[in-house]
């Protein structure tokens, strides 16, 4: 085993630790702590299949977050009321349970991805940065102005949505059925660098002149990176909304994508647990710091500042070494 | 529509596009000559107007407010430039955004420790206020007027600056090849302070000449500085031409599809359905123009291939 093997095992060990700590001592709200990070890291899982293996600087990662969250708001609040999404031309209804939703965020995460990432990925660089922040800022102010799910105010919905055979107003059953996302979403981000599909998607990243002398083309392969990536995050976005019981257009600002960004970097660009880490620590910090002094993010920027500045590969790189090559 | 309302309205949209051009001119600069993003342009816009809501609360001064604004911001942008920015040059712009994420988290939250969360109000000194009319019979305020010579004025200034003077020679030959001029004598490490604070000047003026009609809060920085991106990446990043083309059409679409857009969907849909839809499309007009330019022209309309 590697290093980075150990380390990464020490986090498993340390985030089903925690929890069961807090459950055995009746802390709910460490409990919710603990979803808010597994959810937050998938989100990171996400945006790092873009930007750790294709090298792809996402800035607009939250137009997926809030998709995924706004799916799960549409749909529940359709039925929440029992009134019908639409009648014509086939009769769509509102839903309360978790995979429906899970599925719509995600299909549509994935479409939002193919049409933004067709469009970003003629350019690159700077540009490639700024139109993704564009177009998430496009669905910022679309939401805001769009008053049938609450508009600026945003929406509540009253109950979290059902999963089978689980009752999900339990925060562990909840903390459960989160780590289990995380947890296949993270094999499979695994797999996926190894496949071939990763490998060449990598070696685009490094050198995409390479890539095109071979017969690959990399336009197509960052594609799909690009819409596996959002599709992953619209989920996490659907899973925040359900945590949170209310969807905002928050969850599209550019704000979210510099945080979803921050988790990504702060672990570790491109590893693995990179995200994983790195929303804990966030969190941590979020937790510890919040109760020290109401400027918290202060402590939080010069800590990311220093990272950026001294500690790049993030914790884990940090940790670890540089076994894995970060060009 | 009248013809009175449309004429002010793009007044509106020429004050925008101005203040706008003050902004994404530093961005476009820094970028230009040191090839850095800074996300935190926003929050050296935020101090400018900071600076003169306290200066002229203490003076009284409007005059004394604007030459606070620059000074605070020029000091500023300065002082992050020697200790933060200086190290990022080299690095990707990934790192760039991220170090300069932070320093809007470290500047946004040390403003509120400072100052509050309340916002300051800065008021337009009373020779300024009140409307004038222009021919045609168009009554538009005085201050409003103001913004836009003012900004013409800079804007006309550093087009000047950058064309005619020896630093500006420097500014250019540092944008086309920094080892060559670094080897015929220039301390480039001087220039980039230089470039950074002057663009600092310009976004802090801004944000105090904007600071008399808005209120002056944490955060007012940031709706700003995504436009001034906007601007840049339409005008093409690095170009100063770019960036007055890019502001001017920004602040024009942006005012303009607000007012029209609405009146232009109520000729087919209900009146509030009207307002609705062609308020929130017109706010996303701007980023729409955006993915158009980019569409046909990857790389803005000025920018270099």
């Amino acid at each position: 085993m590697t290093r980075e093997a150990y380390i990464n095992a020490g986090l498993t060990f340390l985030l089903v630790l925690v929890p069961f700590w807090a459950w055995s001592t009746g802390q709910a709200y460490i409990l919710t702590l603990c979803t808010k990070v597994a959810i937050l890291a998938l989100a990171g899982v996400g945006l790092n299949i873009a930007l750790g293996l294709g090298g792809l600087v996402s800035f607009g990662h939250a137009a997926f977050f809030g998709i995924g969250g706004y799916a799960m708001g549409i749909l529940a609040s359709h039925a929440q009321v029992f009134d019908p999404i639409a009648e014509w031309p086939v009769l769509i209804n509102g839903t309360k349970s978790m995979p429906v939703i899970w599925i719509v965020a995600m299909v549509s995460a994935a479409l939002a991805a193919l049409v933004i990432g067709a469009l970003s990925l003629r350019t690159s660089g700077v540009y490639f940065i700024m139109i993704t922040l564009a177009f998430a800022q496009m669905l910022y102010y679309f939401t805001i102005g769009w008053p049938a799910y609450g508009g600026e105010d945003g929406l509540s919905i009253y109950l979290r949505n059902s999963f089978p055979g689980l009752n999900t107003l339990v925060p562990v059953h909840f903390l459960i059925l989160s780590y289990v996302v995380l947890g296949l979403a993270l094999l499979f981000s695994a797999r996926l660098a190894r496949s071939a599909f990763g490998l060449a998607l990598t070696a685009a990243r490094q050198n995409a002149d390479r890539v095109e002398t071979v017969g690959i083309a990399p336009y197509r392969l960052r594609l799909v990176a690009f819409v596996i990536s959002g599709a992953i995050t619209g989920l996490a976005g659907a899973l925040f909304a359900d945590l949170n019981r209310f969807i905002s257009p928050t969850m599209f600002s550019w704000h979210t994508s510099g945080e979803i960004m921050i988790f990504v970097i702060l672990g570790g660009v491109g590893r693995l647990y990179g995200p994983v880490a790195g929303a804990a620590l966030f969190i941590l910090l979020e937790h510890l710091l919040g109760g020290v002094s109401e400027y918290w993010q202060i402590f939080l920027g010069a800590l990311l500042l220093g990272v950026v500045l001294f500690a790049r590969g993030g914790l884990i790189g940090t940790l670890a070494g540089r076994e894995v090559a970060h060009d | 529509m009248t013809f009175l309302l449309f004429a002010e309205q793009m007044l509106n949209g020429l004050q925008f596009g101005i203040m706008l051009f003050l902004m994404a001119a530093g961005l476009t600069l820094v970028f230009g000559v040191m090839g850095l993003i800074n996300l935190a342009h926003g929050s050296l816009y935020m101090i400018g107007a900071f600076a003169a809501a306290a200066v002229a609360g203490l003076t009284g001064s409007f005059v004394l407010a604007l030459v606070a604004s620059l000074a605070a911001a020029a000091a500023a942008g300065a002082l992050i430039e020697m200790t933060v920015i200086r190290r990022l040059y080299r690095r990707d712009h990934l790192d760039q955004v991220l170090a300069t994420f932070a320093l809007i988290l470290i500047l946004s939250e040390g403003t509120r420790w400072v100052f509050g969360s309340f916002p300051l109000y800065l008021d337009v000194p009373t020779y300024l206020a009140g409307p004038v009319t222009l021919p045609g019979g168009i009554q538009y305020p005085l201050y409003r007027l103001f913004i836009i010579l003012a900004g013409l004025v800079v804007a006309g200034g550093l087009f000047a600056l950058i064309a005619r003077t020896r630093i500006g020679i420097q500014i250019r030959a540092g944008e086309a090849d920094r080892e060559m001029i670094a080897a015929l004598g220039v301390d480039i490490s001087r220039l980039y302070t230089l470039v950074f604070a002057l663009g600092a000047a310009l976004a802090g003026l801004a944000g105090a000449l904007v600071g008399a009609i808005q209120s002056v809060q944490v955060g007012m920085g940031e709706p700003v500085l995504i436009l001034a991106f906007v601007v840049i990446v339409i005008g093409g990043i690095g170009s100063i031409k770019g960036a007055l083309v890019g502001a001017l059409l920004v602040g024009m679409t942006d005012t303009m599809g607000g007012v029209l857009l609405p009146r232009l969907f109520a000729l087919v849909m209900e009146p509030a359905a009207a307002t609705t839809v062609g308020a929130s499309l017109g706010s996303m007009l701007i980023y729409i123009l955006m993915a158009v330019v980019l569409i046909l022209r990857p790389s803005g309309l000025y920018g270099k291939a």
